[in-house]
């Protein structure tokens, strides 16, 4: 069918379709093909010399190191968390699920340098909530998170939402009769855990840990804010110090950096990849999801476990971050007297980078939204309705600038845009355009997934029925899909919208004067000792991105499932 | 309205040979049923002639404009065939109005017309009433009263509908057969009808193309077809007809012939063509029944009766051939149960034509 299919596409389809191709590859493969040539031939010259260079120097290797440390170890943590909640949300009848899930999702959601900051209040000597237990260390210990440990500590929780999202939507899946068969020839319920449920797991958790792997490797926040003032050096913190102390002209240096990170990320993508195709994991039967096993007396004990680790790993650093926003100096203990909007006061009206970070951030990430949307919508009709070869490749691409990390992307965009662009004679490099090209690149996946579920969706004779009332493609777009596909959109949109908005890795290394992100702002706070300033202002993004996703529950049951993350 | 013209049609899905060499044609303003059972091939003969697919061989015109041939395909939009979807497919997010108003817009049709005509369409199916509503608060008969609607409304020149009664309970089927009927005889459009059910094909249709395994089998008149199969296929598949060999004399010019069936002398039905020799016969249920005193007939175990309210439905294996087994009507009362033998008469059969004939039907 799909040969035939694209034949018989014509005219304004096709033309349609190939504008897609051109505009996906340029988001995509034009940045990675311009960054893996730089390797090549630094500047225009084959040469060998940077690449010689760069892997002979040791700073590379124990950046190399230290990011296989703290990925590794923070996958691992998120692995268990995550696996073990993921078992009691969608295998257990413990109760206030959708409450929950949205609790634990919910780190996710928030900027990874907001998680670091968030915790730097609650553990060290200036806490200004330990201060106002009273338990705060002694002034000139060194806050405990200023090390590996604290990386992987964070990335872990970070990124445990990662491996439960995968998880649950592979347990979601499986059949109940394959559960029931197991208890029907004797097991117990553990046993049939460890031997049927877990082993058909497989390939969720293997995805889940890939995916987390790869966030990991590529976060920039977390190691920024702890390892850098521990000078325990990752990869992307590397290339951002490398970058941000010489300028342009360490270009092919860091783009050797970049693509050495990126080829980790392939290796551990193809890792994945090579795994689960070793054996045959497919689940021959379909039918309802399983019956909750009844936890009866363990079932409070298990909520308040569940519970308790939501208060840890939510509410006491949100708490200390708020507490820390409140105070008028750091260090200073919360308490009646002290409390002060001060902080809100400054980063809202008085301070000029802040009150631009605001501008732009909303504006980058509505306009990413907007466009993501707009391109996806049709994207989405070819991949998901007019299946071919090169549209499976298409597809491939556009997961590229997401699977890869940030800084891949960041840095490709300084190569292609540092010169003036070809035809147009402007330079897009110091611009606010050349942070937007990256959104869009990079998030155009996390609008078009939903999108493609909604497709899966639909009845295609709607679209058929319209065909052959007379109705062209944009016709049919416009007046009949778009409409029907419209609440996964909209998801769609917010994710982007979400994403962008506590984006930091892709903006600290490209933004300029006048051209700063929420991120840009909060990290530079801190870096400057402001911390009171940096939480007042990640406080607000927090409650922000809060207010979006408790937005997204009112339209949430026309949504094909799984497209929200936070939602049961 | 127009003809439509298939001609040697072939579709592949990768290795698989989706239709097989189709030929048809259906007359301006014919009612023409395609009828075969899930997977001959039929619903994948209506997308080729909306254009949904792209041929691998072969020809279809409507009227004298080829529309898909091996480098020519008029995509869908540009045919103006109407179709009437198994699933319906009306627009949810449309009030009922706006779902058979849809072509209108797009052929650029303005108001006041467009409105006078939908109004019209929705009073040809009885639904005048019901304009402002959402599809998802109709009923099954009422959606699919709509989906009719909104593909007349245009005036295509042929009209497919794909399975329309399948999702309908049973009373609601009947009803909706008479409408189809009705409607067909009002707008003389030339309608091809899709469906597996061959009491429905044999009820609307002028003509029937029985499908199988991609193939066209036969297209015929409904009484021919039951009268006249083509093969041995159409034979069973049309009224459960039940083939026996036979040894057959020439027929003579009004198509009579003298046969016989495991020894029973019998006058047949055949093409004035057919030669004497080995041959297979079609017997209908009807054209059986239990031997009068005294009138041949074949012995036959009766393996089975069933009741069926006034008569019952025999089953019986021939004595002289037991891996032959026929089934006929026995009015009350009936003293015989399994075991039993009984002579069975046949009154009327018909000569299948030779297999390497029916294949150019």
């Amino acid at each position: 069918m799909s040969g035939s299919a694209a034949k018989a596409m014509r005219g304004g389809d096709l033309t349609l379709l190939w504008g897609l191709v051109v505009l996906v590859a340029i988001l995509s493969i034009l940045p990675l093909a311009r960054l893996v040539i730089e390797g090549i031939a630094p500047g225009g010259a084959l040469s060998s010399g940077v690449v010689g260079s760069v892997l002979s120097d040791p700073t590379t290797w124990a950046a190399v190191r230290n990011s296989l440390v703290t990925t590794l170890g923070g996958t691992l943590l998120a692995v268990v968390i995550g696996s073990i909640v993921a078992c009691f949300v969608a295998l257990t009848d413990m109760r206030a699920r959708n409450a929950f899930v949205f609790c634990f999702v919910l780190p996710l959601m928030i900027a990874p340098q907001v998680t670091a900051l968030a915790w730097l209040q609650v553990t060290g000597p200036s806490s200004a909530l330990l201060n106002m237990l009273g338990l705060a260390p002694p002034l000139g210990t060194r806050n405990p998170l200023y090390s590996a440990e604290g990386i992987i500590l964070l990335l872990g929780i970070q990124y445990a939402p990662l491996v439960f999202l995968t998880l649950r939507a592979g347990l979601r899946a499986l059949p109940k009769e394959l559960i029931e068969a197991g208890l029907a020839a004797g097991a117990g319920k553990l046993t049939v855990l460890r031997t049927i449920i877990l082993p058909l797991m497989t390939p969720p958790l293997v995805a889940g840990i890939a995916l987390c792997f790869v966030s990991s490797l590529g976060n920039f926040g977390i190691p920024a804010f702890l390892g850098i003032p521990a000078n325990y050096l990752v990869l992307p913190t590397l290339i951002y110090q490398r970058l941000a102390g010489l300028g342009p002209g360490i270009l092919s240096e860091v783009a050797v950096l970049s693509t050495l990170i990126g080829a980790i990320a392939m290796a551990g993508i193809i890792l994945q990849d090579v795994m689960l195709r070793r054996r045959d994991f497919r689940i021959t039967t379909t039918s309802t999801a399983a019956r909750p096993f009844e936890l009866r007396g363990w079932r409070l004990p298990s909520e308040i476990l569940l519970w308790g680790l939501v208060l840890l790993i939510l509410v006491v650093p949100l708490a200390g971050l708020l507490a820390t926003s409140l105070v008028p100096g750091y260090g200073v203990p919360l308490n009646a007297a002290t409390a002060t909007f001060e902080n809100y006061e400054y980063v809202m009206f008085d301070h000029a980078g802040s009150k631009r970070a605001f501008a732009n951030s909303f504006g980058l990430s509505a306009a990413a939204a907007l466009v993501i949307v707009v391109v996806s919508v049709p994207l989405a009709y070819f991949l998901v309705w007019r299946r071919s070869r090169m549209l499976r490749l298409l597809n491939l691409a556009a997961e590229l600038p997401y699977a890869l990390p940030g800084v891949v992307l960041a840095i490709a965009a300084i190569l292609i845009f540092l010169k003036p662009l070809p035809v147009f004679g402007i330079s897009l490099y110091n611009t606010i355009w050349i942070i937007f090209f990256c959104y869009v690149a990079r998030f155009l996946v996390l609008g078009l997934r939903p999108v493609a579920s909604g497709y899966h969706q639909l009845d295609r004779t709607l679209e058929e029925a319209a065909q052959v009332a007379g109705a062209g493609l944009i016709r049919r777009l416009v007046t009949i899909i778009l409409p029907l596909v419209a609440p996964a959109a909209t998801a769609g949109a917010l994710l982007v919208f979400l994403t962008a908005f506590n984006e930091l890795t892709v903006s600290a290394l490209l933004w300029s004067s006048g051209n700063e992100t929420l991120g840009v702002v909060v990290f530079s706070f801190e870096q400057g000792g402001d911390s009171t300033y940096a939480a007042a202002l990640a406080v607000l993004t927090v409650i922000v991105t809060l207010a979006l996703m408790l937005s997204t529950l009112l339209f949430a049951r026309k949504l094909p499932q799984g497209v929200l993350p936070w939602r049961d | 309205m127009a003809r439509l013209t298939i001609d040697r049609v072939s579709k592949n899905f990768g290795n698989y040979r989706a239709l097989d060499a189709v030929s048809l044609e259906v007359r301006d303003g014919e009612f023409l049923a395609v009828l075969g059972p899930s997977g001959c091939g039929k619903t994948t003969l209506l997308r080729q002639v909306a254009g949904f697919d792209q041929i691998d061989d072969g020809e279809i015109r409507i009227g004298d404009t080829v529309v898909s041939g091996t480098r020519q395909h008029v995509p869908p939009e540009h045919r103006r065939v109407g179709i009437v979807f198994q699933s319906y497919a009306l627009w949810p997010h449309m009030s009922v109005f706006d779902n058979v108003a849809y072509g209108l817009k797009v052929a650029g049709v303005k108001d006041p017309e467009r409105t006078r005509r939908v109004r019209e369409a929705l009073a040809l199916v009885g639904l005048e009433t019901f304009a402002e509503r959402r599809p998802g608060l109709l009923s099954g008969g009422q959606r699919q009263r709509v989906a009719l609607a909104r593909c007349l409304v245009t005036e295509p020149s042929l009209v497919l509908l794909d399975e329309p009664l399948a999702n309908l309970d049973v009373h609601l089927r009947a009803a909706m057969e008479d409408e189809f009927a009705r409607f067909h005889e009002r707008t003389a459009t030339t309608m091809i009808y899709i469906t597996h059910d061959q009491a429905e094909a044999m009820a609307l249709a002028d003509r029937i193309a029985v499908m199988d395994r991609g193939r066209l089998l036969q297209l015929a008149t409904p009484s021919d077809l039951f009268r006249q199969p083509a093969n041995e296929t159409v034979a069973r598949f049309i009224g459960e007809g039940m083939v026996l060999p036979a040894e057959v004399a020439a027929a003579d010019s009004e198509g009579r012939c003298r046969g016989r069936i495991h020894g029973l002398e019998l006058s047949l039905r055949a093409s004035p063509l057919q030669k004497a020799g080995h041959a297979k016969v079609c017997l209908r249920a009807r054209d059986l029944a239990i031997a009068g005193p005294g009138e041949p007939g074949l012995a036959a175990h009766i393996v089975r009766t069933v009741y069926q309210g006034g008569f019952f439905r025999l089953e019986a294996s021939l004595v002289r051939a037991p891996d032959i087994t026929v089934h006929l009507e026995v009015p009350e009362p009936f003293h015989h149960g399994p075991g039993d033998v009984v002579d069975i008469a046949v009154h009327d059969g018909w000569v299948l034509p030779a297999e390497t004939e029916s294949s150019s039907q």
